[in-house]
């Protein structure tokens, strides 16, 4: 089998940061390769350095044998790479079909009209990904899964050699999931070669031919899927070492007065209800855990205490009322949260971003603070001068925990903090997140989908489904009454 | 809006524009004719915001390089006029891609400040070899146009429709969709096979051709070239107000953006000073309120 698309030895370096080291990988035609990595491990630069959206410091890519590495990507676009972004960006100005045909234009400066076959080609295309009977609308009318085929088809609308698609299925139902594996399968049946970049194995196991596992910007394992999962260092790579707890003697209940109480908060989005009567108690020094899937309310609950969504009903802080507070007020007064989207400013240095934190606090104190908290994230330290975009998902996730804390927060509310990070990196929030739990007055009020991260850092938890909370209670009655329900 | 309709209402205008000589004084054919060159300056700056994406803050870099150009070989070499605009406009197109070589290669704000640059080095040129350029008081120009305000306006008014019609029909074709998804994500333009630098240079280039070219007829219908008309920064920026305020990415709504603006100037000129405040203020309040300017809300309200 020819070897459509051969990598080997590509580097890339952001930096200090080597976000890719020596990969080699090749994918034939009429086969699928899973690459593989939790986030931060370097995938999605591998792909970008195959469509030449960066440049890579060494290495090489080739397309069919000819060497491409370090060519601008309408050029290797034209030697026959397609790629299927994560996000799609139509023109929102231009109809669907519009949209296809202009994937089809030769990149001429003196066509100033399509070719008639153009728009043919680019109905068939659209019949291909069952766009036909949305030609006529704009994007911005069409539900997600249509977004994405549009995307999907302008990737192969010029009928490229070598597809590489990043998470295929992010955002996808279930239905939607069968139906676009079905099409990357046929791809495959007329002989491309495709790449598929995801987070995990499981979720392209079935379509894939073979999957190759990267960490850190290094490849660790290759083989079937299977194979693959069984993997060690893969096990140890995403499952890493149990999470250790070290319990503390409960506090005792109703000793003082919470320290924030929400009474019957509702939010709507236009006419969608995210939040629905919810109430919830946290006394100080508690930690609280709010579990729920994607979509449940979590993070409208989190902004609507931090005053950034607008919400009925009563939330108090401290005794005080927050109603009609604004954000910033509402940070100052000791509630800051670290949001789900880390909100890093990019360009700014570690040291920057921690000291944008401490603003507000006199300089001794502003100075102890960080001196801490670099102890409790030692990985900050030696990053304390680079860029915070350039960090990895995880060292972001810490940076943004520690500008948190810089505030001197009372309650700190944190918003998915697990997100798409290893199950390595999981371990080292876990120990950060128990010492605060062991060794200051914080109080912390924690958001998750990942159950096994919430359950050992709370003491009491919250069920939220729905836009409603539909159990509460203690970890250890968790898994009894509302586990089953759960997971 | 359909093509056809848009050919048909714009045919109607232009036709009704054409027939104003018989109706109305010399003096309002003078400030209608002005305004059509502003409205050629303003479409041209239109594909490139608009389409390109890209702000370019010196215009009037481009307007004044071919004015100058166009000028002084009618005043120096005494060149017939066709071919001083034509020559004009040329000078224009290379000096505007010796700026956008460089420039476009910066991303984000630093194109438009390069371009902004452009336009202070171009007026400190003529200032200081004021010998040869007639520095800020002017250079007289031994020929004109025309003397008869009638032709002047049907020159300017036949100018503006072909450019238009051009500008137009390229931001509506195959160049202008590709242009259009340059603008908008690069990244994704060139991964689907297009070379997006070479795009926003042509574009650039078209949009240094109608700025030069309106920018050397604009001085011999004035029978002189002056940095205060062609050149200046604040030239520049009534021309961006005119584009924003007719409508981004309309190019036509460009053209009556730079009418309202000279029409409305002059109504209110007998104010005195206040006149520039009020007129400035009505451009802050439709980019504020309606940031698709005139042009953009209208299509909008016809679309829903």
């Amino acid at each position: 089998m020819a070897d459509l698309l051969e990598v080997s030895g590509l580097t890339k370096r952001f930096g200090g940061l080597v976000a890719v080291k020596d990969m080699h990988l090749r994918v034939g035609a009429g086969e699928i390769l899973g690459l593989i990595g939790p986030n931060g491990s370097g995938k999605s630069t591998v792909m970008k350095l195959i469509m030449g959206i960066e440049k890579p410091n060494a290495g090489s890519v080739r397309i069919g044998g000819v060497e491409v590495a370090g060519m601008p990507s309408h050029r290797i676009a034209r030697m026959g790479v397609g790629i299927v972004f994560q996000h799609s960006r139509p023109l929102h100005r231009q109809t669907v079909l519009e949209n296809i045909k202009l994937a089809l234009l030769p990149d001429s400066l003196l066509q100033l009209f399509a070719a008639s076959h153009i728009d043919d080609r680019a109905r068939e295309i659209a019949a291909r990904v069952h766009l036909d009977h949305v030609m006529d609308r704009l994007p911005g009318t069409l539900p997600f899964a249509d977004l994405r085929r549009l995307e999907l088809a302008r990737a192969i609308a010029r009928n490229p050699k070598v597809v590489l698609v990043d998470e295929p299925f992010a955002g996808l139902t279930s239905g939607e999931v069968a139906d676009f594996s079905a099409l990357i399968a046929s791809f495959r049946a007329e002989g491309h070669a495709v790449l598929l970049v995801d987070h995990n194995v499981k979720s392209v196991a079935a379509l894939v031919d073979r999957a190759l596992a990267m960490y850190l910007g290094e490849f660790i394992a290759e083989g079937t899927a299977d194979a693959v999962m069984k993997d060690e260092t893969v096990r140890r790579v995403y499952l890493g070492g149990a999470i250790q707890t070290a319990a503390r003697t409960p506090l005792e209940a109703n000793n003082s007065a919470p320290l924030l109480e929400v009474e019957d908060v509702s939010v709507f989005y236009g006419k969608a209800q995210a939040l629905q009567n919810v109430s919830l108690h946290v006394g100080a020094r508690e930690f609280v855990s709010v579990v729920g899937l994607n979509g449940a309310g979590k993070t409208t609950l989190f902004n609507a205490i931090s005053g950034l969504v607008p919400s009925t009903g009563k939330i108090r802080f401290d005794g005080h009322d927050l109603t009609g507070r604004t954000g910033a007020q509402i940070a100052r007064a000791g509630i800051v949260q670290c949001p789900e989207s880390r909100e890093l400013f990019g360009e700014m240095s570690v040291r920057e971003n921690l000291d944008l934190g401490g603003q507000h606090l006199p300089r001794d104190v502003s100075a102890r603070q960080l001196e801490w908290l670099l102890e409790l994230f030692p990985i900050l330290k030696s990053r304390h001068s680079q860029a915070a975009r350039t960090l990895s998902g995880g060292e972001q996730q810490m940076l943004a925990i520690a500008r948190a804390l810089m505030m001197q927060p009372r309650l700190l509310i944190l918003d998915e903090p697990t997100l798409g990070l290893a199950p390595v990196i999981l371990e080292q929030l876990s120990k950060a997140l128990e010492n605060l739990r062991q060794n200051t007055e914080i109080t912390v009020l924690l958001g998750e989908q990942n159950v096994t991260f919430a359950l050992p850092h709370a003491d009491r938890v919250y069920v939220l489904e729905h836009a409603h909370f539909i159990w509460e209670g203690s970890p250890e009655r968790f898994a009894v009454e509302a586990g089953a329900q759960f997971l | 809006m359909s093509n056809t309709k848009t050919f048909a209402i714009a045919a109607i205008v232009v036709v009704a524009l054409a027939c104003l000589p018989f109706g109305v004084s010399g003096y309002v054919l003078g400030l209608l004719t002005l305004a059509y060159y502003f409205g050629v300056f303003a479409m041209s700056w239109d594909l490139l915001f608009g389409f390109a994406g890209e702000v370019n803050f010196g215009p009037s870099f481009l307007i004044g390089l071919g004015a100058y150009t166009a000028g002084m070989l009618n005043h120096y070499a005494h060149m017939p006029i066709w071919g001083c605009v034509i020559l004009g406009s040329l000078a224009s197109v290379i000096g505007g891609l010796l700026l956008a070589i460089p420039a476009l290669r910066l991303s984000g704000p630093y194109f438009g400040l390069t371009t902004l640059v452009a336009v202070l080095l171009l007026q400190n040129v003529i200032v200081l070899f004021a010998g040869w350029t007639g520095g800020e008081i002017g250079l007289d120009l031994p020929d004109v146009l025309s003397i008869d305000d009638r032709n002047n306006y049907w020159i300017s008014l036949a100018f503006m429709t072909i450019s238009g019609a051009i500008l137009f029909g390229l931001s509506r074709s195959a160049v202008g969709l590709i242009l259009q998804a340059s603008g908008q994500d690069a990244i994704q333009a060139g991964a689907l096979g297009f070379n997006v630098t070479k795009h926003k240079l042509a574009a650039f280039c078209v949009s240094a051709l109608f700025s030069g070219l309106a920018g050397a007829m604009l001085i011999f219908y004035e029978g002189t070239a002056s940095p205060g008309t062609v050149v200046d920064i604040g030239v520049g920026v009534q021309v961006i107000i005119a584009a924003v305020l007719g409508g981004r990415r309309t190019i036509l709504g460009a053209a009556l953006g730079a009418i309202f603006l000279i029409v409305a100037g002059e109504i209110l000129r007998p104010l005195g000073e206040i006149s520039t405040f009020i007129v400035s203020a009505v451009a802050l309040a439709v980019i504020l309120f309606f940031p698709g300017g005139f042009l953009g809300t209208l299509l909008h309200r016809g679309a829903r």
